[in-house]
């Protein structure tokens, strides 16, 4: 059974000026173990889903339809109170910007004992071992030392450390890092990567990484979830989907990526902008930037097909009919 | 931290000399003292005797080192009016209005920092809307027509409460005799105290607000949300420490001006302090126990900074870290 599986999730903001949909059935699943890299451009949807799944949507935002589960059980709609309990507890969060994600005037000890003791029933001195051996585990050295320093001593690599220690606290199940190398250097980047994944490995953690940065992806995630404008194009095995992009978006996210050693006089990109929320064109959102439309996509929104193989789905048009074509062909 | 503090007293004493000056000043060139003293009929001799008597022929700094050695011991002067002692008359003043002035704090920082909690914790909620709506009339209104009205209403009308005075008092030392001691003292010091506070709370109030609905947007707070912690560690441990900083500035300031704005409430309900002192020796031109109240109003606007100052450290590890280093 998947940690966390998500089914045809919707979410959407009500606005003066009428509902606007920001995600749109979307559906995918982590296995314990497992980090599934969710991708996609600032607005598409990836941050929001995360936040559904903690139920820390900012008003007036909110789950619109579909199901969240996490260990079979559904926590779509727990009260704030019970959402609170899992919270922390079965779920860890990592945000962005290790810098302002402390509270500045507590003591990094004080944070993670606060936590520890408000989901499980020990000691106070019980609470202290506990946070000083999760500050080992992270990697902060000489953690009984540092029990008792503020979040300016640290420098950002070691904070970025704190904070998943403090995501660790309760030893949950899934964790949910947003964005947790953007505000890094690439050198520390490497180091939470290679923490992350050591979690997932050792303690069997289900992890969703959000971001947009596909060379993390690449390194840390085993599948990847493509979002475009709130919707699922495409998923697959991380390797599968670098090397063979079958999404006309994802394989423009590709090509984007310069290599080192490349001489280019500009960088290759996607014509256009992602449409804004209450613009989504009819049919394919990606339609206005694709290069190989087909009537269709201005007309029906393309399924996600996983015929051709069960560890990926794309949701495009012109796959279902190059299928068309191949099924023709053999008749 | 030792030299911070010794910095900072030496701040305060230029700033006191500073006043000091200002204060000789009004002493010297605010009318003149001699003519104030005596009579009409005084002969212009007799007046010339005075002058040199009083040392007032002397060279400026002569006359000013004199004066900030005299102010420094408490001495102010004989005051021109009730030819007494100045520090007598002060000090007979000072526990009225620094007892108006501590109730009034009190109710300002109470209600200040409960409304300001209810009104940024539950912005939405309709007794919120009408709290912020209201407190642009603790804003906008003079404290004088908020205290005529009260008396209007609970002194004429209703007849609950005095209308001026400070009601019975009772003598704990020498020094100071106070009001809270009686129930005629308390019943005389509400509507004094709520007049002089009711601007202070709308202030602290909108602070607490505007520096809450700041911090409950800040990442670690939607951390320590995402942490699962209760919303009562939430909103009082980490939002409410976060906005001490400015709310200690300005309540510090503002008890400062409690002090100050004393006079005008102190003036509407007779109440027997010092700024009710201060507006008499003004009518009559009492340069001596002006500049006695000028110095000494400088001096606790001194003090309070200061206090301010040390409690910044105390909140916020930060500022302790520079200090170190």
């Amino acid at each position: 059974m998947a940690v966390l599986d998500i089914s045809d999730l919707s979410i959407e903001f009500p606005t003066r000026r009428g509902i606007l949909s920001a995600v749109e059935g979307l559906s995918l699943s982590i296995e314990a173990g497992e980090i599934l890299g969710v991708v996609g451009e600032s607005g598409a949807g990836k941050s929001l889903t995360g936040n559904a799944v903690v139920g820390l949507l900012e008003p007036p935002g909110r789950v619109s339809g579909g199901t969240i589960r996490l260990n079979g059980e559904d926590i779509t709609h727990l009260s704030e109170n019970a959402m609170r309990r899992v919270r922390g507890a079965q779920i860890g969060v990592i945000f962005q910007d290790p810098l302002t994600s402390l509270d500045p005037l507590y003591t990094i000890g004080r944070q993670l004992t606060q936590t520890i003791l408000t989901h499980q029933k020990l000691s106070a001195a019980g609470a202290r071992d506990k946070a000083i051996q999760l500050l080992s585990e992270v990697g902060i050295p000489a953690p009984e030392r540092r029990f008792d320093a503020y979040p300016h001593e640290f420098s950002g690599g070691m904070r970025q450390r704190v904070v998943i220690a403090l995501a660790l606290c309760c030893d949950p199940c899934l964790i949910i890092a947003d964005e947790p190398t953007t505000a890094l250097d690439v050198s520390v980047q490497a180091q939470i990567i290679d923490l992350l994944k050591k979690l997932a490995r050792e303690k069997g953690v289900a992890t969703m990484l959000v971001t947009h940065d596909m060379g993390v992806i690449a390194e840390t995630a085993d599948r990847v979830a493509v979002i475009y404008s709130g919707r699922l194009v495409e998923m697959g095995k991380v390797r599968d989907v670098i090397d063979t992009p079958r999404h006309p978006y994802t394989r423009g996210l590709m090509d984007s990526i310069p290599q080192i050693g490349q001489n280019l006089r500009t960088l290759p990109n996607i014509e256009g902008a992602m449409p804004r929320l209450n613009a989504r064109p009819e049919g394919c959102a990606f339609n206005p930037r694709c290069t190989q439309t087909l009537d269709r996509c201005f007309r029906h929104v393309p399924p996600l097909d996983t015929t051709a193989d069960e560890q990926r789905q794309v949701a495009c048009w012109l796959l279902t009919e190059q299928e068309n074509r191949k099924e023709t062909a053999y008749a | 931290m030792i030299n911070f503090i010794l910095k900072r007293l030496l701040q305060s004493t230029v700033v006191m000399l500073f006043v000091a000056l200002i204060s000789f000043f009004l002493f010297n060139f605010v009318g003149d003292p001699i003519s104030n003293m005596v009579g009409q009929e005084t002969s212009t001799e007799d007046m010339e005797q005075l002058r040199e008597n009083l040392g007032l022929n002397d060279p400026f700094l002569v006359q000013f080192a004199r004066f900030v050695g005299n102010a420094v011991q408490g001495d102010f002067g004989i005051s021109y009016r009730l030819q007494r002692p100045v520090e007598e008359l002060v000090a007979e003043r000072m526990p009225a209005t620094l007892e108006l002035v501590f109730v009034s704090a009190l109710i300002a920082i109470g209600l200040g920092v409960a409304g300001g909690l209810f009104t940024g914790l539950r912005k939405n909620h309709w007794l919120a809307r009408l709290t912020l709506t209201s407190s642009l009339i603790g804003v906008s209104l003079p404290t004088f027509i908020i205290g005529i009205l009260l008396i209007y209403i609970f002194a004429v009308q209703l007849n609950w409460l005095p209308s001026f005075g400070r009601g019975e008092v009772v003598q704990i030392t020498d020094g100071w005799s106070t009001g809270l001691l009686t129930g005629s003292g308390w019943r005389a010091i509400i509507l004094p105290a709520i007049t002089l506070a009711l601007y202070q709370t709308t202030l602290i109030l909108r602070i607490i607000r505007s520096e809450m609905l700041e911090v409950m947007r800040t990442d670690f707070i939607k951390f320590a949300k995402a942490r699962g912690l209760k919303s009562r560690d939430i909103n009082y441990g980490h939002a409410l420490k976060n906005t001490l900083i400015p709310v200690i500035t300005v309540t510090g300031l503002q008890i400062g001006s409690l002090i100050a704005f004393s006079i005008i409430t102190e003036t509407v309900f007779q109440w027997p302090g010092m700024g009710n002192l201060f507006i008499q020796a003004v009518q009559f031109a009492d340069v001596p126990v002006m500049s006695a109240y000028l110095v000494l109003v400088a001096l606790f606007f001194v003090v309070i900074n200061l206090i301010v100052d040390l409690l910044y450290f105390v909140v916020d590890p930060r500022l302790r870290a520079d200090l170190v280093h």
